[in-house]
């Protein structure tokens, strides 16, 4: 294999495996400040009402503390495949930081002083601080590492939005300069992706929530936290997955204006036309530039796409070399959706059963627990199959339109990236299968 | 000098400090982590107890000086780690290791804890001997013959070593009772090699590159740069002497990690001198790797308001959780 599919490989195996873990994290971090505040209350108000015996508050308090364990673990492993990251840019794209250095480099730079280190910071006092510093200092530092994990985003999204659609640059000598740097953060796809991916973040958080609790009523752990957590947790993604559909549509039509190629791959058209169908089921086929053993709805994908049954899709054709390869776009975009459906379905069943019992969970329908406790890593799955519409949606280039990632890979013989490759796999897989044991292991012998 | 001839040496001074900062800091916890394999399990808990709130933090001055790098000398970025391809792959893999087993050792169930005990001591170790072969190559410039492997080899050994005994000299600040003791005999076991490597590296380095030779032995120069070992050998002595007086076992248990500390520091101010002006020694200066000074100055502010928090926020973090350490539970 040639060198640029290996580092193409190995920086898609780094980052797919980066992303699961802050996906985890910023949404995370903000339900733990939620636990927070609501043991304070309702603290306050037990002392208030001169209540005794075991109420909301220990459960509000035992689900901060299990989720703050969670949080610990999640976060150590968004640390190490971060490091690894940093790293990567200059293993694997050398030309990347020469050419687009002079907008790469602030963003990133500004991602590393004003998030990372606040959330590393402040890590420690909201994991061990408790009982060292006050309540109040306790309570900001776990704000500052969830407005810490959020920020962290931001630079981030606006970074990538920027390769997706470049803005407020000049190219002087083949490097790029900067003209706007309101241009460029606020670039026409960044507030669209910036708050996919903030949602994104909620709703795996929410399913993990959903899942882990679900898991603990199964085996029966007697976990006081576990029936509050779980209607947080399916209230949160009963709000949270509506308003993600609608905006994962404005981010399609987006899409549409500034990469049109990405769209016609996701549909798999080839051919430009008017009323294009909405294809369930294809196998594009890139050799001969064609579909094998379509199934498709007529018109739908002009009338989602452009409003109007008998709208125009350009198709691949229309860009000669400069499209995605269409297989892995037509694909993962159907996973991501699929899974939001799901998403949707299993959230707004879940809330409505769950209220119809009383939030008595022990009288939920053990299927109900069993179908979340299978959603608990849906997040991961919709979240991957998104990242890589995007990502692999904007190939043949690295900054769309402008540089292509051939011209940027690093001239590193292939037979040490394959090694080096083989390597994180085996590590990651291993990574993997620990934390999901682990969360598994905790959330049975959690009290 | 005009402001854009000086902001790559201010961006060349902060990645030093970056990484001066990390060495340091993740010098000792890393250590911590190489003396594992030699505790009682009790104590195993009480060693990660020392670092747990400070190792997140501790990396993030590596992302940051690797960051600096990557976006103030784009073309020196490319060009070091490329020629360090596979220790960094090394490194990481290390770091990535030690970095989960530390958390996954006290939530994985108890038959579980010792393999990722031996993953946090293995991943420490070889994060550490990466490191040092990686500063070998550095400083060496990437030369190509016999004797430059050996070189980095043996700075691969000696660099743990000087971890070791900062985790050692860590450990005896934060702890006590027997754990203390422990630690004073494993600063003394570490001390001789650290000693030699330093010697060794010092002996090498002009030996290796006609560049640095020329650097410290022209007068009157050397005289004046003298200094720097001559102090250097005394705090190592004195530091050693220290470890035999029953007095760091009490009022003075801060003094060794402290002398440690600045033997660091003086060991960076030497190699500064001895790479200055050049990002890669001998191939890129600092001037020709760097970034457009529209680009610099824009990250400069972001230096400028942030590098004071980060530090008054690490300090404070430290004050937090002073002292001697005790058993972490979480919220």
């Amino acid at each position: 294999m040639d060198a640029l599919i290996l580092a193409r490989m190995q920086f898609a195996a780094n980052i797919t495996f980066h992303i699961l873990f802050p996906t985890i994290s910023i949404g995370l971090a903000w339900l733990l400040l939620f636990f927070r505040w609501r043991w304070l209350k309702s603290r306050r108000d037990d002392s208030a009402t001169q209540r005794g015996g075991a109420t909301n508050t220990d459960g509000w308090l035992d689900a901060y503390r299990f989720w703050t364990k969670v949080f610990a673990l999640t976060f150590a492993l968004g640390v190490v495949s971060g490091i690894t990251m940093s790293f990567q840019f200059g293993t694997n794209w050398p030309g990347f930081m020469e050419k687009a250095g002079n907008v790469a480099g602030p963003l990133l730079g500004y991602e590393v002083l004003t998030a990372f280190f606040l959330e590393a910071g402040f890590l420690g006092i909201m994991l061990f601080g408790h009982g060292r510093v006050s309540e109040s200092v306790h309570f900001l530092s776990t704000f500052l590492v969830a407005f810490g994990t959020t920020l962290s985003a931001f630079w981030i999204l606006a970074l990538n939005s920027w390769m997706q659609t470049p803005a407020g640059y000049e190219i002087v000598n083949g490097e790029f300069h900067v003209s706007s740097w309101l241009a460029v953060i606020f670039n026409p796809s960044f507030p669209y992706r910036f708050s996919h991916m903030l949602l994104a973040s909620a709703l795996t958080s929410a399913f993990l929530l959903a899942g882990l609790s679900a898991w603990q009523i199964l085996c029966g752990a007697a976990v006081r936290s576990a029936p509050l957590v779980l209607r947080v947790a399916l209230t949160l993604a009963a709000v949270a997955i509506p308003i993600q559909i609608l905006i994962g549509d404005a981010h399609g039509l987006n899409t549409l204006k500034h990469q049109p190629a990405k769209i016609a791959a996701i549909e798999g058209a080839w051919e430009t036309q008017r009323g294009a169908p909405l294809l369930l089921f294809a196998i594009p086929d890139k050799e001969q530039r064609t579909n094998h053993y379509e199934i498709g709805l007529p018109k739908l994908a002009s009338f989602i796409l452009t409003h109007d049954f008998d709208g125009e899709l350009k198709g691949m054709n229309a860009f000669p070399d400069a499209h995605p390869p269409p297989l892995p776009l037509f694909f993962a975009f159907r996973i991501m959706v699929g899974t939001g459906m799901l998403m949707l379905a299993v959230s707004w069943l879940g809330l409505w059963l769950y209220r119809r019992v009383g939030w008595r969970a022990e009288r939920l329908p053990r299927a109900l627990l069993w179908g979340l406790a299978v959603m608990t890593f849906s997040g991961w799955v919709a979240t991957v199959a998104g990242w890589y519409v995007t990502e692999i949606g904007r190939q043949p280039f690295i900054i769309y339109g402008l540089v292509r990632t051939a011209d940027v890979v690093a001239k590193v013989p292939s037979s040490m990236i394959s090694v080096t490759l083989a390597l994180y796999v085996v590590l990651y897989l291993t990574l993997i299968v620990a934390y999901i044991g682990v969360l598994k292991y905790m959330a049975q012998t959690a009290e | 000098m005009n402001v854009d001839t000086i902001l790559p040496v201010i961006f060349m001074a902060l990645m030093g400090l970056s990484m001066l900062v990390y060495v340091i800091s993740d010098g000792y916890d890393l250590g911590v982590g190489m003396l594992m394999h030699r505790a009682s399990a009790a104590e195993k808990d009480m060693m990660v107890a020392s670092i747990g709130p400070f190792w997140d933090a501790n990396e993030t001055w590596l992302v940051l000086g690797i960051g600096i790098l990557l976006i103030a000398f784009p073309k020196a970025h490319g060009l070091v780690l490329g020629e360090l391809y596979l220790p960094v792959t090394l490194m990481l893999i290390g770091l990535t290791l030690r970095g989960v087993a530390f958390d996954f050792r006290v939530k994985a169930r108890d038959s579980h804890k010792q393999t990722w005990d031996r993953l946090f001591f293995a991943g420490s170790t070889v994060a550490s001997a990466a490191q040092g072969w990686m500063l070998g190559r550095y400083v060496s410039g990437f030369g190509e013959g016999w004797n430059y492997p050996i070189f980095a080899a043996a700075i691969a050994v000696a660099l743990p070593m000087a971890y070791a005994l900062m985790g050692a000299t860590w450990l005896i600040m934060k702890t006590d009772g027997e754990l203390q003791a422990r630690a004073v005999t494993w600063a003394k076991i570490a001390w001789a090699p650290m000693v030699g490597g330093l010697i060794l590296i010092s002996m090498a380095t002009p030996w290796i590159s006609a560049t640095v030779r020329d650097r410290w032995f022209a007068l009157p120069a050397a005289i004046a740069l003298f200094a720097i070992p001559l102090m250097t050998g005394l705090i190592m002595l004195a530091l050693r002497a220290l470890l035999a007086s029953p007095l760091i076992r009490g009022a003075l248990s801060w003094l060794p990690f402290i002398l440690l500390i600045v033997v660091f520091v003086l060991g960076f101010l030497g190699l500064a001198y001895s790479i200055y002006p050049f990002v890669v020694i001998d191939r890129l200066t600092i001037w020709q790797a760097a970034s457009s000074a529209a680009a610099l100055k824009v990250i400069l502010i972001g230096v400028c308001i942030s590098l004071p928090a980060i530090i008054g926020y690490t300090i404070y973090s430290y004050r937090v959780f002073r002292g001697k350490a005790v058993a972490l539970s979480y919220a």
